[in-house]
């Protein structure tokens, strides 16, 4: 093996394994980088590579690690990881060509494994330049060691000309829908909502910058603090924990009175959770959904792509009107025995007062006495609701909403906590709104007689910034938060709203396009049946290879044929007609003579044909009429004539 | 069984087809089939896609596409490799059996082609530039005296990832001409005159005769080079008492029992011979040549030992 070659092979496969990095273990980096470091070492050198049984060894130990690592052999992480090692490996038994078409095949691969983890623009790109290094050096392994700025223009073409094939090929295979088996669970593992809240777990959330969704308005948007994206509902708690619980489910979601419908399109990104997400109150979706009783709207199955649906909630509604009295149960449940002062509180509130009374005396109550809005909440005692609303009065939305709910149904009030993500940054570049999981939110749900289930938001009693402007508003300054969340400089901003944007487009076009969207865009160019879907792909496919054969043979066809020659030709074919054809080594002028002499008739004009011919044809430049002559001769040369 | 198939098949497909002049890759002359690696490349896609449907993988989708399409337009750009070549065989010069042939191939091209591959029982690696006639060797062990032909070659290539095999079959009416194996060295055969055993003198070739007119052909020690330095033309000096020493060479004198054995001996003489500036004459029993001398006359010789006993059907293949 060539010297260079084993270097180009050697970047290949660094190019390929590098972004895996930051999610392999630390020893199988740091054996991979050793692996990688040993052939370049030796090919330096000149030395031969290490035996085989080392080889064997290795791989063996490798594999052993990896099993105790993932406890599988199979899987994504596992996978990804017995690939690397496998093509770090292989490089250390380069000794035929054969040896690296499998390697350069192994580099493909793992590219589309990078795949599983990142599908961003960024990612696209990189992983074409790979290609082109891979390309290059497959184009060197079948030439001999020619000069790199040939292979590379030999590469460079390859892969231009493959460009426009594989956009129609993107947009007309056919696509199939879902998982052909099942993914394995850890295929996409996201943060997001879960179906339980306990104190500090929103307030994690809040701390990252990952996109939850983007929201595209098609009419004008609606106000902020009614951008209430509903989420997981939850009706059971322990003292400290909110669960969804057992639902008895003996009504469906109705909703009355419903005015202010809004229509929009939601990209969720995937979580691998179950809810998608929409503005309180929905009222349909475009996907497949299930309708909880509690208006949780569920997937079939967790989502492991990027979704996109449209929705239509209503903003003012009136929902579950007639709830049945199993449910408003449910709404009531407090675990016996703890939190003695909230609920001598909430008894008292009752004593003296109708329902409305009693909760906007427990808005006023977190007004008023001094209730902090912070991410750093102390932690709570074993009465936590009593240590939240007496004792340190400081917390997040999940505290607000769980102490709230819990003097609701100490009150005598059904209530319940809803999670879901409150706002939502606007990016002007994109016209969309984009939900981050630092816009995890929780506020609670009260049952009133004549108003159905009623949302209220006891964080925006404590700080209204929340709901009107965004977190950071409503956080005090020193507050550890993701970047995007807090105030970045308004050109940083701007940079970073352009750039979601392109991201925005780039998934919604790109990496949505799936088979829903494949068959609204074939619907929309008429080519509504898969026949005529592949028939213009291979039509489409064939027209431009058949164009690029064209481009490509153009100096090896020509197709104007020179006119002097054709007459000779002519000439030639006149004259094997009336059985004395040109042999093939003769050149016109011996031809021409032994063809006076079989036809001494002829000489004359078969001479001045051939005379001229080899005048026009081999000698300095003619004037004009030569030619019209020469060819008027041929055309009235008659040899049947005998 | 299944080989012996196919051979038959492969036999019956690309039949011979001897041809003579330039030949022109046209479409019809170049066939195309994938490598073991294309079908590698095959297999590896479809795993590809199947991952790309059931993980939802949109730019996995483009990879393979990529990919794909690469490999296909690999096979046009095989195709370009060869397309449209013209080749011509050109001149062998004769050998002695035993020695290698060189057949010389003329090939023209008017676009640069790369990893092309000659390929008879030895195979040649070349590249070609852009419009200029190129000429490639392609050398062929000689083992028997006669004609030696190239035989049916192959041309192809798998340029450029390897994914498929392009090629073509030239099987040129070109042959070499073997002379037989001269044997280690023998001593000339006796003279024609009793008194002349064993003293051929060769004194006499200093009687300078004069000069003529440069044949191709001509000994080049015989060349006048001072009187060329001079500025004349080309000519040869000429001796007066070379005429006098002849010696004839006869199958019948060679003492080896077989008949290449023999044809190996004459061989031997003719060159000895011809190195002593003898004028000689052969006689074979089919044909006999009158005592002469110089490059020309030893060719002959030598073609005629060359081609002794055998018939003029095709020659043998490599």
């Amino acid at each position: 093996m060539n010297k260079q070659l084993i270097y180009g092979l050697l970047l290949s496969v660094v190019m390929v394994i590098a972004p895996h990095v930051i999610h392999l273990p630390l020893w199988v980096s740091a054996l991979s980088a050793c692996l990688l470091a040993w052939p370049a070492y030796l090919a330096a050198r000149g030395e031969p590579l290490p035996s085989h049984w080392l080889l064997i060894a290795i791989s063996i130990a490798a594999t052993g690690g990896i099993l105790i690592e993932y406890h599988s052999l199979f899987g994504r992480e596992a996978g990804v990881t017995l690939l690397i090692v496998l093509s770090t490996l292989k490089l250390m038994e380069l000794k035929t060509k054969r040896d690296a078409m499998a390697l350069i095949y192994l580099c493909c691969f793992i590219i589309i494994t990078n795949f599983l983890y990142s599908q961003s623009l960024v990612t696209g790109l990189y992983m074409l330049a790979c290609l082109l290094i891979i390309s290059q050096v497959w184009v060197q392994l079948h030439m001999y060691p020619g000069p790199f700025k040939t292979r590379l223009k030999i590469a460079c073409t390859l892969l231009l000309q493959a460009i426009p094939l594989t956009v129609i090929l993107f947009v007309l295979f056919p696509r199939l829908p879902g998982p052909l088996w099942g993914l394995p669970q850890d295929a996409f593992s996201r943060s997001g909502l879960d179906d339980m809240m306990s104190p500090g777990s929103l307030g994690r959330l809040a701390l990252s910058d990952a996109v939850a969704f983007r929201v595209a308005y098609p009419g004008p948007p609606p106000r902020r603090d009614q951008m209430y994206w509903r989420g997981p509902v939850l009706w059971n708690f322990d003292g400290r924990t909110w669960t969804q619980g057992k639902s008895v489910q003996i009504f469906s979601a109705q909703l009355s009175d419903t005015t202010q419908p809004i229509s929009y399109n939601v990209t969720l990104e995937a979580d691998n959770k179950i809810w998608l997400f929409a503005l309180d109150m929905p009222d349909s979706l475009s996907i497949p959904y299930r309708r909880m009783n509690d208006a949780q709207l569920l997937n079939p199955e967790p989502v492991t792509t990027r979704l996109r649906y449209q929705a239509r909630s209503y903003l003012s509604y009136h929902a579950n009107l007639l709830e049945s009295a199993a449910q408003l149960q449910r709404a009531l449940q407090l675990p016996a025995g703890f939190n003695p002062k909230s609920r001598r509180l909430a008894a008292n509130w009752r004593a003296n007062g109708s329902d409305s009374r009693i909760i906007s005396s427990a808005l006023g109550f977190f007004n008023r006495q001094n209730f902090h809005y912070t991410l750093d909440a102390p932690p709570l005692g074993l009465n936590g609701i009593d240590d939240f609303l007496f004792t340190t009065r400081a917390g997040f939305c999940e505290h607000y909403a769980s102490g709230f709910v819990f003097l609701m149904r100490a009150a005598g009030i059904p209530a319940r906590v809803v999670t879901g993500y409150q706002g939502g940054e606007y990016n002007a570049f994109g016209n969309y709104y984009i939900v981050r999981q630092s816009d995890a939110h929780a506020w609670a749900e009260v049952w009133l007689q004549d108003r159905g289930w009623l949302r209220i938001d006891p964080t925006a009693a404590i700080a209204p910034e929340r709901v009107e402007q965004n977190l950071s508003a409503a956080l005090p300054d020193n507050t550890v938060l993701p970047f995007m969340a807090r105030n970045p400089p308004q050109w940083l901003r701007e940079l970073s709203l352009n750039w979601d944007a392109i991201s925005y487009q780039w998934n919604s076009f790109v990496i949505g396009y799936d088979n829903e969207r494949q068959f609204a865009f074939m619907n929309r160019l008429g080519l509504a049946s898969v026949r005529w879907q592949a028939l213009s792909m291979m039509t489409g496919i064939a027209l431009i290879i058949g164009l690029f054969a064209l481009y490509m043979l153009r100096h090896l066809i020509s197709l104007k044929q020179d006119k002097t020659q054709a007459a000779w030709l002519k000439f030639c074919r006149k004259l094997a007609r009336s059985g004395l054809p040109r042999l093939p080594y003769e050149g016109p002028q011996a031809y021409a003579i032994r063809v006076c002499i079989a036809r001494p008739d002829l000489a004359v004009s078969i001479k001045t044909i051939a005379n001229r011919y080899i005048a026009l044809r081999y000698g300095i430049p003619q004037p004009e009429n030569t030619q019209r002559d020469f060819l008027q001769l041929v055309a009235q040369f008659r040899p049947s004539a005998n | 069984m299944r080989s012996a198939l196919k051979l038959r098949l492969s036999k019956w497909l690309f039949r011979p087809k001897i041809e003579h002049g330039s030949i022109v890759l046209t479409q019809r002359r170049i066939f195309i089939l994938p490598t073991r690696q294309g079908l590698a490349l095959v297999l590896l896609l479809i795993v590809m896609l199947l991952g790309d449907i059931n993980y939802s993988l949109s730019l996995g989708y483009m990879l393979t596409f990529l990919l794909a399409m690469m490999s296909v337009l690999s096979m046009l750009h095989a195709f370009r490799n060869l397309a449209q070549l013209e080749i011509s065989a050109g001149r062998v010069e004769p050998v002695f059996s035993g020695e290698t042939a060189r057949f010389l191939l003329h090939f023209n091209s008017k676009i640069p082609r790369y990893q092309l591959v000659l390929q008879g029982r030895d195979s040649v690696c070349f590249d070609l530039p852009a419009g200029r006639n190129s000429e490639i060797i392609y050398p062929a062990l000689a083992t028997k005296r006669g004609r030696l032909s190239a035989g049916r070659l192959t041309l192809y290539t798998e340029f450029p990832l390897g994914l498929f095999h392009a090629w073509c079959y030239l099987h040129f009416d070109t042959w070499a001409l073997i002379y037989p194996n001269p044997c280690a060295s023998a001593p000339l055969p006796i003279g024609e005159t009793p008194d002349s055993t064993g003293k051929r003198s060769v004194t006499g070739d200093d009687d300078f005769a004069g000069l003529r007119n440069y044949v191709s052909g001509d000994a080049l020690p015989r060349i006048a080079w001072k009187a060329y330095a001079r500025g004349h033309a080309l000519q040869v000096k000429q001796f007066a008492t070379q005429l006098g020493e002849e010696i004839v060479l006869r199958l019948t004198d060679a003492p080896e029992p077989g008949l290449e054995g023999k044809l190996s001996r004459m061989t031997r003489w003719v060159l000895d011979a011809e190195r002593q500036g003898l004028r000689y004459g052969l006689n074979l029993p089919d044909s006999e040549l009158n005592a002469g001398n110089g490059t020309a006359h030893r060719d002959e010789c030598l073609r005629r030992l060359a081609l002794y006993g055998l018939s003029d059907a095709s020659p043998n293949p490599p």
